[in-house]
């Protein structure tokens, strides 16, 4: 009997079409755009201006408070703009153009592909600083600041390190391929977020409809009594960090709690990697693995690409848009983005480039709530997201803080199942978005 | 069988009197006293719980209008001056006077003017489409059109046009009680002064972005260029952020700035068609001012439509009222 | 760019399943029920079921196109589920004016008044027959015995029973009269659906696989009844059926699969569903071993039907990560 989370979840198709297309080195383009604001909290200060030549590797932007990640130029060239761009959703926000000139790496950085290990004197705060500075952030997209995460504060203390390898989101490869590829990285990669965060045990929870990386990553950790591969059923959302936990340690996040309430700790896969060659190669986060998927996209790849290529490019790369598309998603279909700029750029948490067909990409006309109680039978969370709905619709939102909007993971779940095709997840977000508000004004 | 009938009807008799005395006690015993002015506040006042004063209902405002000896800074924006006056004359209290104010859409970036470069399928809703994306333009603060501002109107005064897909106000329905001003995600909406025979001068953007980049978005947004500052001789325009405001109690409508804007961001209402540009003006500029007031003025008669239109009509009217 | 790309906010997916395909598969596991019946009382269960699914649909479409003024969506098939559980509720000899004025009870009183789909508070198809049983017990209490079978005629089992408790004759010498067989294969007297239990069952089990319902109120009221008449039997077999007898009889099986589970006249959670289920299960045993009607799980529907509103306060889901209460 494989583990998975207990409460509600769903069974979306996984159309995982790019499952066995191997990792591919994406070429350079011409200029690259790096937003300033590729994690979770405030954006990074820019450290360059105009006319400035960089290198790739370069610290181009450092750390604005506590929660905030540092960016790093991933090219070398000149600085044509330091503006506002606008973004996937063309909301303009802050970042740095450089036209690319060749491909010179800063001093000390290690690009050459071999494994190696680690240097076993170094000891966690070590370990912990080199993520801080090479600006590591969640790669499953979340892009919540990893050395934030990997700060136990006192009081609390962590007994296992989760990595996650679930990848529920349909389509998405990018997580298998790491697995599958850079299996040693990744393992090196958890021995050291094991160290920084000083727990004996680590588990990589891998859903089982990718029965090779369970089997090549359990045939590698073979020899670590320290690191153990737990299959898991496929569920969506089982990539949540709440829902992981429960799947492979069967603890429960309280409401409203971290998962260091539990004594855990959650980095996903790419991460892992990232954090390798942060510590191991001296290379700070400048590129990462992203899927390129879509039923009626010619070519659907995985491609290591330079933070801050343009979203257009890779889909040029994989057969070009469709004339029948009508929706591309940054992410997979379940929480992804869809995005009305095909020239913004990727950025640290773009895990994936949906391209949909126009058909299937318009929603279902609502109809009325039939009460079937589907939304709430699925549930991650255990909320009620009929009633969720029905205050968002009213704009009652204290009312929505007394039926825990703010425990919402927004999986979409409740959307994707509901027989009425009701907005249900929008409504929720914005009510979460609004009690957030009056949370904050009420401390204040 | 008559037994019967007696005993019921004297059972019943019974228990409503042992009922009445008991009510009697426990209403004398748990009696609340309430100024009785407070219902005559109340309806006085336009009863139409729409919240625009601050206080939950009708009823609330008038219980702090009996309660508060000060109550100039109460106010009720539905029933306005006259209605205020008539409860400060009953209560002796002195009168809260403002002037009358009418919800304006900053946004002229309609349909023709600023180009839709993606289609939103979500809920149907500005907050929810804000809160991820910049809407169906490029603009980052221009109107979104899904009407969350006509939702929450009481009055029916706002509707979106379908042929521009802006919201449109409703002048004499709008009562300024500024439930769209709170709607809007984007604060879009602003109560500003009535003004003369309804006569107002705006700034018909909140564009934020440098010029060189709203002008590709949207060929009417304000680019921040500065000439109506510039030309305007009260000193009413300031130019901030890239954007610039007209102060509604600076501002003499003047008219000046309207030929002066290159973008036409800036908009007139309700003034009769001028003949010829009095004030030079730019050249340029003033083609595009004409086109400013075609366009406004059909605005205008569709909002006094029904009424008597003119000096002498039902505005002069009811400003009469207003300034009373 | 002169590509226009589609913008929402996620999810980008959505299951198959849409209220239409819902109760299609209400549909569905409805017919072998129904085929069972048409081949034991003959074409009449057709008719009978034809003219009341017209009508539901009908009223359906009148109420909303003239009275309420809006777009009609006969479409989702959820009138016509009302209409194939109304026929299920009546006997196969009532004059087809009285299923009509039924279907216009269940879907104009029922359903429209308060609303329309989801809306309604009471399950509209019972609402339609009991309204029907109070105003005209005769038709709705004649059942003519299944060509074939001549043991009960005229009466359901359960009025057979209750018949003999009231003359003081002793269960324990009926009941091996009963064939559970006969009850299995809908070989007795009773209304069109609640009959022929097997075909019943089939439909509850196509239900679970196509995820149509959960099994959680039909376990609990067929549970809950099967506890409590058990107790009952345990304690006085003369007087009490078996827990058999009541789950196999008067519509039991009907109600549990097919009507207690009326997505909008349930409750919502887990738990809900199961006090909700438990209720009904016990309501109806009390109904029919106390009340003067000998079967009651149609009024014991309606009863629990009230008390949803309340279910769905006080029963909420378990949250996740929720602090055990202290």
């Amino acid at each position: 009997m494989l583990r998975t989370f207990k409460k509600g979840g769903v069974h979306p198709h996984d159309n995982k079409l790019s499952r066995d297309a191997a990792i591919e080195v994406f070429p350079l383009p011409e200029t690259v755009v790096i937003p300033l604001s590729q994690h979770i909290g405030p954006p990074a200060a820019a450290q360059v201006a105009k006319g400035d030549k960089v290198k790739a590797g370069q610290l181009i932007a450092s750390a604005a408070g506590f929660v905030s990640a540092n960016i790093h130029s991933s090219v070398s060239g000149t600085v044509v703009a330091v503006d506002n761009v606008p973004d996937a959703g063309n909301i303009r926000r802050p970042a740095v153009t450089i036209k690319v000139e060749g491909d010179e790496w800063e001093d000390g950085i290690d690009c050459t592909e071999g494994f190696r290990k680690a240097d076993a004197s170094l000891d966690g705060a070590e370990i912990i600083k080199r993520i801080a500075a090479a600006g590591i952030v969640g790669m499953g997209g979340a892009t919540f600041p990893t050395q934030v995460k990997l700060s136990v504060p006192p009081g609390k203390k962590a007994e296992y390190l989760v990595i996650n390898g679930v990848e529920c989101e349909p389509y998405l490869t990018a997580d298998h391929r790491v697995m599958m590829e850079k299996g040693e990285e990744l393992l090196e990669g958890i021995r050291l977020l094991a160290k920084a965060l000083g727990v004996a045990k680590s588990y990589i929870g891998i859903e089982n409809n990718k029965p090779d990386a369970i089997a090549h990553l359990s045939q590698l950790a073979a020899g670590d009594a320290g690191i153990e591969v737990v299959p898991l059923k496929v569920k969506y959302p089982q990539g949540g960090e709440k829902q992981l936990i429960a799947a492979v340690t069967g603890r429960e996040v309280p409401s409203g709690g971290l998962p260091l309430d539990v004594g855990v700790v959650v980095q996903n896969v790419g991460t892992a990697v990232a954090v390798y060659e942060a510590v191991v190669k001296n290379k700070p986060l400048v590129e990462r693995i992203v899927t390129v998927t879509g039923k009626t996209l010619g070519k659907p790849s995985n491609l290591r690409v330079r933070v801050g290529t343009p979203v257009s490019s890779l889909i040029e790369h994989c057969g070009g848009l469709p004339d029948s598309a009508g929706k591309v998603i940054g992410g997979g279909p379940m929480m992804g983005r869809a995005m009305s700029n095909l020239d913004c750029p990727v950025t640290k948490g773009t895990s994936g480039i949906l391209v949909m067909d126009g058909a299937q990409a318009v929603r279902r006309a609502p109809e009325a709530c039939i009460k079937c109680a589907k939304c709430v039978e699925i549930c991650p969370m255990g909320l009620e997201p009929y009633i969720l709905y029905k205050l968002g619709v009213r704009n009652r939102f204290p009312e929505m803080e007394e039926y825990y909007a703010t425990d919402c993971i927004e999986c979409g779940s409740c959307s994707f199942t509901c027989p009425a095709s009701l907005p249900l997840l929008d409504y929720i977000r914005l009510g979460k978005g609004e009690v957030m508000k009056i949370i904050r004004a009420r401390k204040n | 069988m008559s037994q019967i009938l007696i005993y019921t009807i004297l059972t019943l008799c019974l228990l409503g009197v042992v009922a009445a005395v008991v009510l009697f006690f426990v209403a004398k015993k748990f009696h609340v006293y309430e100024d009785p002015r407070i219902d005559d506040v109340e309806t006085m006042l336009p009863l139409a719980n729409c919240g625009g004063c601050g206080y939950p209902g009708c009823r609330g405002l008038a219980d702090a209008l009996v309660k508060n000896d000060d109550i100039t800074s109460l106010y009720c924006p539905v029933g306005g001056t006259s209605t205020m006056k008539r409860v400060a004359d009953f209560l002796g209290k002195s009168a809260p006077e403002k002037e009358p104010q009418v919800a304006e859409v900053r946004c002229g970036g309609s349909c023709d003017k600023r180009p839709r470069i993606s289609e939103y399928d979500g809920a149907p809703s500005c907050a929810v489409e804000n809160s991820l994306y910049s809407g169906e333009t490029g603009c980052n603060y221009g109107c979104l059109g899904k009407g969350d501002c006509v939702v929450v109107c009481n009055f029916d005064a706002i509707a979106v046009d379908p042929a521009t897909g802006l919201p449109q106000v409703d002048a004499d329905k709008c009562t300024a009680c500024g439930a769209c001003v709170k709607a809007c995600p984007r604060n879009i909406i602003e109560l500003r002064k009535k003004g003369p025979k309804n006569r107002r001068v705006y700034v018909n953007c909140v564009n934020g972005d440098k010029g060189a980049v709203s002008r590709k978005l949207c060929t009417v947004s304000c680019i921040a260029c500065g000439k109506c500052a510039k030309i305007c001789p009260f000193e009413a325009i300031t130019v901030e952020n890239n954007l610039a405001y007209i102060d509604p109690y600076k501002c003499r409508l003047c008219r000046k700035c309207v030929p002066e804007c290159p973008t036409s961001a800036i908009a007139e209402v309700n003034f009769p068609p001028k003949k010829e540009a009095p004030a030079g003006g730019g050249k340029g500029g003033d083609g595009v001012a004409v086109k400013v007031r075609e366009q406004t003025a059909p605005k205008a008669t569709s909002k006094t439509d029904g009424l008597p239109v003119g000096p002498s009509g039902g505005e002069a009217g009811e400003n009469a009222v207003q300034q009373a | 760019m002169e590509k226009k790309l589609i913008v929402a906010p996620s999810p980008h997916v959505h299951d198959s399943y849409t209220t239409t395909t819902l109760m299609r598969d209400v549909l569905v596991a409805l017919i072998p029920a129904l085929a069972v019946t048409t081949v034991i009382y003959g074409i009449q269960v057709l008719v009978v079921t034809a003219v009341s699914v017209a009508a539901c649909v009908l009223f359906e479409y009148l109420i909303q196109r003239f009275m309420l003024g809006g777009r009609s969506t006969v479409g989702d098939l959820s009138a016509v589920v009302t209409g194939v559980l109304l026929a299920f509720n009546l006997p196969v000899s009532i004059p087809l004016w009285l299923v009509i004025l039924g279907a216009l009870v269940a879907i104009g009183v029922g359903k429209m008044t308060f609303g329309g789909l989801g809306r309604n508070p009471f399950n509209p198809a019972l609402v339609g027959r009991v309204f029907l049983l109070l105003s005209f017990p005769v038709a709705m209490t004649t059942y003519p015995a299944p060509a074939g079978v001549d043991a009960m005629s005229g009466a359901t089992p359960l009025t057979f029973l209750k018949e003999a408790v009231k003359n003081g004759q002793p269960l324990s010498e009926l009941m091996p009269e009963i064939s559970y067989g006969n009850l299995l294969y809908g070989l007795h007297g009773g209304s069109l659906g609640e009959i022929a239990a097997l075909a019943l069952i089939l439909g509850f089990g196509y239900m679970l696989l196509r995820r149509v319902i959960t099994w959680h109120i039909p376990v609990a009221v067929l549970g809950s009844m099967a506890v409590f008449a058990a107790v009952l039997w345990g304690f006085n077999p003369d007087s009490y059926a078996d827990p058999l007898f009541h789950i196999l009889t008067g519509g039991a099986l009907l109600g549990a699969i097919f009507m207690a589970t009326d997505y909008a006249t349930s409750p919502m959670s887990k738990s809900g569903m199961l006090a909700y289920g438990a209720g009904i299960g016990i309501i109806t045993i009390l109904i029919r071993n106390w009340g003067s009607y000998p079967e009651g799980i149609s009024f014991a529907i309606l009863i629990m039907n009230a008390v949803v509103p309340l279910i769905n306060k006080y029963m909420r889901p378990r949250r996740f990560g929720e602090p055990a209460k202290s």
